[in-house]
């Protein structure tokens, strides 16, 4: 209070900082510390990650007899260790392209619907509705998938490569359809359905009111309202949503680790088993590991770690650009 | 040409085009529905979705070219896009309601006072019987002492990003938060592993997973925390420091308790979404079948553990014990939900 009524005097020049007087309080200072510090807090929580991560894959690094990218056998405790990556960039990479092209035009129906077809009274409680399939645990995603999932998965499987399996990608020469490729991709693609679906219905929600109705009374039906005024406000919100459930999937540990099968080779044949991922490796090999084999599954993590962060950082980008456009209404 | 001299003869004028009558989608419904049914017991194929998709196909392509004839291209555009649009939130439905109703059964079985109340300890894997109270207490100690860690850091670093943030500072931390909401959570569990346990600083315990599980809070709690703050009104904050209250106490005193609700479910939905991790309880608490209230020594058994330990073991009585848990699990876990719904609700900062 005093700093605010007394006026300034000569030893105390005028600053337009100093009016308000609150920088020089002693419990705005410490407040302001605190808080800064806690967002601090997050960088280097992010910065000790990575290097910790690195410090500890280096053992495995060094005493790596093959090419990390291209070996595809996993023995990282032999004598002397052989270990590579390339197995575990398939099975993660393929799986999440599996869930991304069935997931991302369900997760844009769903939250077209919410956005624009359900009605306004009703919408928000399906919304809610989506939103819980994004709490359901992901161990349990797997449990459901293994036991009562798979049975429809198989005769599926057996359909695609009977009637297309000229083409190679749905051959099954192992004959083996339980814990597929295909398998852990549909069920990434459950799992990742609420969050392309969420993001997407909130950049739905924020096109203006007035394109659409402008669209609509200009005679455009509904669907051409929102090819004309709605996607092309939205699309790099549908990018990122996109994007955001593509980090999910390349993420996912526990639900892989049981719908896909274990065998640690590359089969381009997805209605096999064939390919392991990032995540799911870390978790199986993690109990019979030794200290070579920790070290290289922790690389292993370190190498996963960069993908997502890659991913992530490009879809935050592309929805930050948004803003720049988003004042032209 | 016919409708419009016909309109002329009988002197109406019709402004709108042709139009499909409105029962013609559900009487193609229904005959949809008789080809699925005729597919399904004719034999022709023995697989368990084949009829479904069949008749929602005899669906899309009557109603589209009935349209199409009727109304024109663009109506029949846009009644397929209609049609694919209300299929897609169906597709989304029907996993959850499978796999609520699947968990309800199962998990059903296997419930009784013996089930919550044991633990897993001298229970061989093939025999009936044991329970999960020593998963549950740990689940309960782990989400606890996260929740305790993540949520002054998050509320926190939230009132910076609001009140104090600006410039380039601000522009990471808010950026770094939202990536950090996309780091996988075996990620975590590696981070503590090397991080604590590996140099020593822990051991395999609850408490080591409860900083693992932090991790993955803190950037959910900072986000709703966040949200919340920006959309106190500012008259609140500006009437205050008028009245020369500083700073600091106008944040504690009158935005926080303004917020509180909305943080509150936030903490919560964050506390729900912890709950069920798996992955980084694998590496940071280990796997245990007795009852351990010490989350600084010793392995500690956690719900999502309980139920990985239960399918690995894979026996018929294990895998009955792995759905009693997951029925312990969702429970936990929809109640936390449902209550942060709740709370939003009913208690939602007055605005203006």
């Amino acid at each position: 209070m005093a700093t605010i009524t007394q006026p300034p005097t000569q030893e105390q020049p005028l600053d337009p900082d100093g009016i308000a007087g609150s920088s020089v309080r002693r419990g705005d200072r410490t407040f302001l510390g605190l808080s800064t510090g806690s967002g601090i807090f997050v960088l280097v929580l992010m910065a000790g990650i990575a290097v910790f991560l690195i410090w500890q894959s280096i053992p495995a690094f060094t005493e790596n007899t093959a090419n990390p990218l291209t070996e595809q056998s996993w023995l990282p405790d032999a004598d002397p260790p052989v270990f590579g990556f390339a197995v575990l960039f398939f099975g993660t990479i393929v799986t999440s392209i599996i869930a991304m092209l069935l997931a991302v035009p369900i997760g844009y129906g769903i939250a077209l619907f919410i956005a624009f077809y359900a009605p306004a009274r009703v919408a928000s409680i399906l919304g809610f509705l989506v939103d819980l399939l994004a709490a359901v645990p992901s161990i349990i995603f797997g449990l459901w998938g293994l036991y009562y999932f798979m049975p429809y998965v198989v005769p599926a499987a057996e359909w695609l490569s009977q009637y297309l399996g000229w083409i190679p990608l749905f051959a099954n020469d192992p004959e083996i359809w339980t814990k597929s490729i295909l398998m852990a991709g549909l069920v990434l693609a459950i799992m990742i359905l609420p969050t392309v679906s969420a993001i997407s219905r909130e950049v739905f929600l924020q096109v203006p009111r007035m394109h659409v109705e402008a669209a609509l009374a200009l005679g455009a039906t509904r669907w051409e309202m929102i090819r004309m005024a709605v996607f092309p406000f939205s699309r790099p919100g549908m990018i990122s949503a996109a994007m955001l459930g593509l980090g999910r999937a390349l993420g996912e540990t526990i639900a892989v680790a049981l719908v896909l099968s274990a065998v640690f080779e590359i089969n381009w044949q997805i209605t096999a088993p064939g390919g392991n991922s990032f995540a799911a490796n870390i978790a199986l090999k993690w109990g019979e590991a030794g200290d070579v084999g920790r070290s290289a599954l922790i690389a292993s993590g370190l190498v996963l770690f960069f993908i997502t962060l890659i991913v992530n950082m490009t879809a935050r980008w592309v929805i930050s650009r948004r803003k720049d456009f988003s004042g032209a209404n | 040409m016919a409708i419009a001299s016909a309109e002329r003869a009988t002197g109406s004028v019709h402004l709108t085009g042709r139009r499909l009558p409105r029962w013609a989608p559900w009487a193609l419904a229904a005959a949809s529905v008789g080809v699925g049914l005729l597919v399904q017991f004719s034999g022709i194929t023995a697989m368990g979705l084949a009829p479904g998709i069949v008749a929602a196909l005899v669906f899309l392509i009557g109603q589209t070219t009935a349209s199409g004839i009727v109304e024109g291209r663009r109506h029949a555009v846009d009644r397929l896009a209609t049609t694919l649009v209300y299929t897609t939130f169906v597709l989304a439905l029907a996993p959850l309601l499978w796999i609520l109703i699947t968990v309800t059964i199962k998990g059903l079985s296997v419930m009784s006072p013996e089930f919550l109340t044991g633990t897993m300890r001298n229970i061989n894997p093939r025999d009936a019987g044991g329970g999960l109270f020593h998963a549950f207490i740990g689940t309960l100690i782990q989400v606890g002492i996260a929740a305790l860690i993540a949520v002054p850091i998050g509320v926190l670093a939230a009132i910076y990003l609001v009140e104090f943030g600006r410039g380039k500072l601000a522009y990471f931390i808010s950026f770094f938060v939202d990536v950090m909401t996309g780091i996988p959570s075996i990620v975590a569990g590696l981070f503590i592993f090397t991080a604590l346990i590996l140099t020593g600083v822990l051991e395999q315990s609850g408490l080591a997973g409860a900083f693992a599980l932090a991790i993955l809070m803190l950037p959910v709690i900072i986000r709703a925390t966040e949200e919340m703050l920006r959309i106190v009104p500012n008259e609140l904050r500006e009437g205050a420091l008028a009245l020369g209250v500083p700073k600091w106490k106008v944040v504690l005193r009158i935005v926080i308790p303004t917020a509180i609700s909305g943080i509150i479910t936030g903490v919560m939905l964050s506390v729900a979404r912890v709950a069920g991790e798996t992955a980084p309880l694998l590496l940071t608490t280990f796997l245990a079948q007795s009852t351990n209230f010490n989350p600084i020594s010793g392995s500690q058994a956690s719900l999502p553990t309980f139920i990985w330990d239960q399918i690995s073991r894979g026996t018929n009585a294990a895998v009955d014990r792995a759905w009693g848990g997951a029925l312990a699990l969702i429970l936990f876990v929809l109640v936390l939900y449902a209550g942060a719904r709740l709370i939003s609700r009913y208690f939602a900062p007055k605005t203006s």
